[in-house]
């Protein structure tokens, strides 16, 4: 039972307050913001409220503060799962999820919290229904961009780049599918998180895929009879792709799915998880970077890192890459100086989390990137160099998925009227690449 | 936040809302409204525009209604008076075509929380349950809860009550589950809604038709609901079955939560349940909600006290991302030292290792202190990790590596030795209070062992002028003085000093009240001074009881999926435990040992006060517990602590040795040896007896770890008898089980010893000490015999009789489990 809902911005702006039972009064904002900010450092999801007896639980998402006050018998699990329900609620219809987007939309989430909650409780979260209560239209703010106009080359031919969506295509409010003259879209993103720790000898010590299939449908009459089939085979044909644990939406229909490995589902409007795997320990491929560190002290006794940084992909992909390494957490670190193998690279020190960090925009499947760091650390003693590392890499693998899952068919049936277009989209997102020096 | 000129917004707001123009404009009125909207949730008071908004209600555009009932909603408490002309406006929309303005008027005309309205409410809301579109019958329901909320005292409407538990048949899912939430509020007083065997079924049938959140709802209520055989109990955990390892984390929560409750008597189900959901939770640990992936470990951290080993074998799950938060990051150490087996332990220390150097220092402090937990098993690794440490020379982490090291040696005292050589130099990386507390302590009671410590203590002793922190100079006045116990030569002279500062210049009646205790103690002589000072080294309890106890299911289950587990410091598996070392381990303690008592660690105080009033309340539930007794019933309290057992069972063992073992008796004191044929007894885990026994109500305090020879285990219970007066109505055994394993040994002494007095006052325990006599007696027994030896007092042949086979039964069920 949720007493109060109400939407902050990280600096404690009001954005959005709905009080469902009238408990207790709108002072609790104020509360809640001075308990959160009064916290040191992250903050667990359940603040607690002494006077009364009432609880916040919050999560944040898109930068806001998501909270809801509850008593003190109600389910974590329900709330924060519903809070983050929500968010993606408002993210469906606004397109995106930014302090700006909530405010210039407060009526339509004031709409929307109105019909998902009634008295404290939840009543339906399903876009598919709420669509036929949602009046309001989005407003959204697509600042012009170049990016719209790249696709057209020169003289208006076809570059080879519309054959690709823009990142931004799936970012836009699902209401709009209305007045857009029924074009009819689905996308399906196969984004896997690895966690991955290697050790000091190079060997693997924990890896773990977490995967997920999410689909996002534009359909303009798509109203639960229209059914999409996904196929999904591993790169190698024939050989199966291996997961630990799947689970499926309610919705999807697996009547085909231990023969042939076909998903079918009727998919509602908005964002839903289609299906979710994880792999642990033994990945089909070796882990895509290898590094090669020498560490060692010179004569004027600064630091230096020669770091060799590998990269296993195949050749053709390329990625965005930040590689932060935490430099002797324990001794403050004075100056950086540095050589990197190629100009469009960047490297900074940070002071307050004593970590060099080290940027590079493309780094091309098959090759090796290199850097030297000379650091000034006083009082650097043996001790602590012992003690350089972790290296933390953080990116974005596209077009590859690590378990090697890959969708084959994307059917639409029946044949929808219209054009309607399918778009398949392969991320892998390091949630934790660790490498110990 | 108001703005500066809130006054000039409204009075603008109120101008363009009363301009004819824009009224007859659709889509400049209803702009006009959004603004109000705005200023209202940004926390402008814009209740003056009450009437302007009013007049804006009666419109065909749907959107401006719903903007209108917003504002309408938020200041209608206000306004009473002018809310009545919404009324009327509302009641025509119940009778619209479009079932959406229906439900719409509805829902905002009970929102209005005003019970001047509640006459004009009830009739629509009547017909709203019988409305033809769903959505009017999901608001008309809910409504009635409002209703009654808004007037509380009001009787109970049959006919609504009625109406809504017929409503639960109804074909829409939601109506059905808001027919439970309405039901449950308004009979809150007769206990909610009531669920008898045809309800359950039937809401039973009907949770695949439910989303998420209306089967949370339905397993909620359902945990009310009690099967009344065992078949259909089993029908529906295999019904539930599905929804236990869901992928909605709610739904599994929920699901197990009405498991545990539904089979809190069978517990090898719900031991089974647990396993089940082993899948889900590590699911919902991996989430890329942070939030949901806390709670997730919060709920795995209540789990692992029932079942340490269940998630042992992913305990690579919880190896912390470095982009992790602290908070989670903290959690995740906490269930890794629980995880820990010889089989990863190198792995899991490798990894706590790596977080020691983490840049937020609490999760550095946090790991360390990890660290010195799992050092209670496996301390040789642990040491060598936290003295590599030292090596850094970090002031957080020194500190740290000190607190951990105090801690470790209390509970193990072999490691003391590569303590005290770690010590040496790391008092100048020490800046932070608990930490230079932590070294002055590890000083003061391994003084001789640690060359330096004089010159150390001198340092403190120059500088206590300068000194702000009470609790370091208290510790510093303790250690001094023990360390002149020791070393009388090198400290005399500093001693002196430091007691005439304190008594002399300090201005804190607390350290100035101690300076001149030990003052008078060194008075007394140095052999008082000896006995009062030199307390314990180490925890008493034999230092091998490394796990905590399993506890039983039941003692968690009613806080599963509530927020309870989600709060800080709720957890007593907490691994950055921050006080004294000598209460990490114990029991609520009587304080009636003097020795004990004056050991003037500081630190200790707190912890010590608050365990007298721990121990109040065990007193009082005791008292509860012993007035329904059967004629034998063992009880858990007044606990025991160790400190007390042994010095209770070492009494007894000094008398009994000077009277060469021989059968002795005498009226108050007993004292038994038996033998119990349980061949297997020694090879079952620590865990395994410990929960056998607590279900019986014998506690046990001290093991050695399984298959080590000689094996032992200490307990204690107390028995009750109600029946009759001319016995003592309570009696306290203590036990021990010994497993020698050598064959043709003569294992089976049994010596029984007894002391009249009762065992109800604190003062009457320390008569314990002129206890008068026991009974010895020998048999011959083969090896496979566990020798059990007992201590009853006061003497109570009877109920000692009822105890032992009470203790031979468990033993023999277990024996009989392992095999």
């Amino acid at each position: 039972m949720i007493s109060q809902i109400f939407i902050l911005s990280s600096k404690g702006d009001h954005l959005i307050y709905k009080d469902f039972r009238g408990e207790a009064g709108s002072d609790v904002v104020s509360i809640f913001y001075e308990k959160v900010m009064t916290l040191t450092g992250d903050q667990p999801p359940v603040v607690m409220v002494t006077h009364k007896d009432l609880q916040f639980i919050h999560v944040r998402q898109g930068g806001l503060y998501w909270v809801a006050t509850t008593t003190a018998d109600s389910s974590p699990f329900t709330i924060i799962e519903f809070l983050n329900r929500l968010a993606a609620l408002v993210k469906d219809y606004c397109g995106s999820l930014s302090e700006k987007m909530v405010q210039m939309n407060f009526a339509l989430i004031y709409e929307l919290l109105d019909e998902v909650v009634d008295y404290g409780y939840i009543q339906t979260t399903s876009s598919d229904v709420l669509k036929n209560f949602i009046q309001t239209e989005a407003v959204s703010s697509r600042p012009f961009s170049l990016f719209d106009i790249s696709n057209v080359g020169l003289f208006g031919a076809e570059t080879q780049q519309s054959i690709v969506a823009p990142s931004s295509a799936a970012t836009r409010p699902i209401q709009s599918s209305r007045e857009q003259g029924g074009k009819s879209e689905i996308f399906v993103d196969v984004i896997e998180r690895m966690t991955i720790v290697i050790g000091s000898n190079g060997m693997l010590m924990k890896a773990d895929v977490e995967g997920e299939i999410t689909v996002k449908c534009y359909m303009p009459n798509c109203t639960g009879n229209g059914i999409f089939w996904v196929v999904f085979l591993s790169s190698g044909y024939g050989a199966a792709v291996r997961v630990d644990e799947c689970s499926f939406h309610q919705a999807v229909r697996l009547d085909e799915f231990d023969s042939h490995r076909i998903l079918r589902l009727c998919p509602s409007q908005g964002e839903q998880t289609v299906m979710q795997y994880q792999l642990s320990d033994d990945l089909p491929s070796a882990p895509p970077f290898r590094l090669f560190p020498t560490i060692e002290r010179d004569s004027g006794g600064r630091l230096l890192m020669y770091l060799k940084l590998r990269c296993d992909l195949p050749p053709k992909s390329c990625l965005l890459l930040k590689c932060v390494m935490y430099v002797t957490p324990v001794a403050s670190v004075f100056s950086l100086s540095q050589e990197l193998s190629s100009p469009d690279q960047s490297a900074e020190l940070k002071p307050q989390s004593r970590a060099v960090v080290w940027k590079v925009p493309r780094f091309t499947g098959g090759t090796q990137l290199s850097a030297l760091f000379k650091l000034d650390v006083p009082g650097l003693s043996s001790a602590s160099m012992q003690e350089v590392g972790p290296v933390g890499l953080s990116f974005e693998l596209p077009k590859y998925t690590a378990t090697g899952l890959q969708i084959r068919f994307l059917r639409l049936s029946p044949v929808q009227p219209g054009p309607s277009q399918r778009w398949v989209r392969y991320v892998t997102h390091s949630d934790s690449y660790t490498i110990r020096i | 936040m108001p703005y500066l000129g809130s006054e000039d917004m409204v009075k603008e707001l109120r101008r363009a809302l009363s301009n004819p123009n824009v009224q007859s404009d659709q889509l400049r009125y209803r702009n006009t409204i959004l603004k109000v909207i705005r200023a209202m949730s940004q926390g402008v008071d814009v209740s003056g525009l009450f009437s302007e908004i009013v007049k804006a209600c009666a419109t065909v555009d749907i959107v401006q209604k719903k903007l209108v009932y917003v504002f309408l909603c938020s200041y209608a408490a206000l306004n009473p008076e002018l809310s009545l002309l919404v009324i009327n406006t509302l009641r025509k929309d119940c009778q619209d075509p479009n079932p959406m303005v229906r439900s719409l008027a509805l829902r905002n005309m009970t929102n209005l929380r005003l019970s001047s309205l509640v006459e004009y409410v009830e009739q629509p809301l009547t017909a709203g349950l019988r409305d033809r579109a769903a959505c009017v019958r999901r608001v008309a329901v809910l409504g009635w809860a409002k209703l009654h909320n808004l007037q509380p005292n009001s009787e109970i409407d049959a006919t609504v009550v009625n109406e809504l538990y017929s409503l639960l048949r109804d074909p829409d899912p939601v109506v059905m589950v808001n027919c439970l939430r309405a039901l449950e509020e308004i009979l809150k007083e007769e206990g909610g809604v009531a669920i008898n065997k045809p309800i359950a079924h039937h809401l039973l049938n009907r949770l695949k038709e439910c989303d998420v959140w209306g089967q949370c709802e339905v397993l909620r209520i359902l945990e009310r609901y009690r099967p009344q055989s065992d078949d259909e109990l089993f029908d529906i955990l295999s019904l539930l079955d599905t929804s236990l390892v869901s992928q909605h984390p709610p739904v599994m929560a929920a699901t197990l939560s009405l498991f545990l409750s539904l089979c809190s008597a069978l517990p090898a189900v719900s031991l089974s349940a647990l396993e089940r959901v082993r899948a889900p939770l590590l699911a919902a640990c991996g989430s890329t909600s942070r939030e949901l992936r806390f709670t997730a470990l919060c709920h795995i951290q209540l789990l692992l006290r029932s079942v340490p080993g269940l998630m042992g074998a992913h305990y690579k799950r919880f190896f912390c991302g470095y982009a992790e938060p602290a908070y989670i990051k903290q959690r995740k150490m906490q269930v890794l030292v629980e995880l820990v087996n010889d089989e990863n332990v190198a792995m899991l220390l490798d990894e706590l290792k790596g977080y020691c150097t983490d840049v937020n220092t609490d999760t550095a402090q946090a790991a360390i202190s990890a660290i010195g937990r799992i050092g209670r098993s496996y301390s040789d690794q642990c040491l060598q990790i936290l003295t590599g440490l030292l090596g850094l020379k970090q002031e957080h982490i020194t500190s740290a590596v000190v607190q951990t090291m105090r801690d470790l040696v209390w509970v193990c005292p072999q490691c003391s030795d590569t303590v005290c050589l770690a010590l040496e130099g790391c008092e100048e990386n020490l800046q932070d209070t608990q930490g230079r507390q932590a070294l002055l302590w590890l000083l003061g009671v391994y003084g001789e062992r640690i060359s330096s410590a004089p010159y150390v203590l001198e340092v403190f002793i120059d500088g206590v002028r300068s000194e702000t922190s009470l609790e370091v100079k208290m510790e510093l006045l303790t250690a001094t003085l023990r360390l002149f116990l020791c070393r009388p030569a090198e400290t005399q002279d500093m001693l002196g000093r430091l007691l005439h500062y304190c008594i002399e210049e300090e201005t804190d009646m607390c350290v100035r009240d101690q300076a001149l205790l030990y003052y008078h103690l060194l008075h007394c002589g140095i052999e008082e001074t000896r006995k009062v000072l030199q307390g314990r080294r180490s925890d008493p309890s034999l230092g091998v009881l490394i796990g905590r106890p399993v506890e039983p299911i039941s003692q968690w289950a009613h806080s599963f999926n509530t927020l309870e587990p989600l709060r800080q410091g709720t957890v007593t598996t907490d691994s950055s435990n921050k006080g004294s070392p000598e209460h990490v381990t114990s029991d609520p303690k009587p304080n009636s040992d003097l020795s004990d008592d004056l050991k003037p660690c500081q630190i200790e105080t707190v912890q010590t006060a608050s365990d007298s009033a721990s121990l109040c309340t065990e007193y009082s539930t005791d008292a509860l517990s012993s007035s329904a007794v059967a004629p034998l019933s063992l009880s858990l309290s007044p606990a025991l602590s160790p400190e007390e057992f042994e010095r209770l069972w070492l009494q007894r063992q000094s008398l009994h040795a000077e009277q060469g073992g021989e059968e002795k008796e005498d009226g108050d004191y007993l004292c038994t040896e038996e033998c119990v044929q349980c061949p297997t007894i020694p090879h079952c885990s620590p865990q395994n007896l410990q929960a056998a026994l607590q279900l019986v109500n014998i506690q046990t305090l001290a093991f050695t770890p399984p298959h080590t020879l000689p094996w032992r285990v200490y307990l204690y219970t107390h028995t009750h008898s109600s029946c009759s007066a001319s016995k003592p109505p309570s009696t306290l055994i203590l036990g021990e089980l010994l497993y020698t394993g050598e064959p043709k040994e003569d294992c089976s002494k049994m010596v029984m010893e007894g002391s009249h007095e009762q065992l109800t006052t604190e003062g009457e325990e320390a008569a314990v000490d002129r206890l008068r006599g026991r009974e010895s007696a020998r048999q011959q027994s083969q090896t496979e015999d566990v020798k059990v030896t007992l201590k009853q007092q006061p003497r109570d042949d009877k109920a000692l009789k009822g105890f032992l086979s009470v203790l031979t039964t468990v033993l023999h069920t277990l024996s009989t489990e392992t095999t």
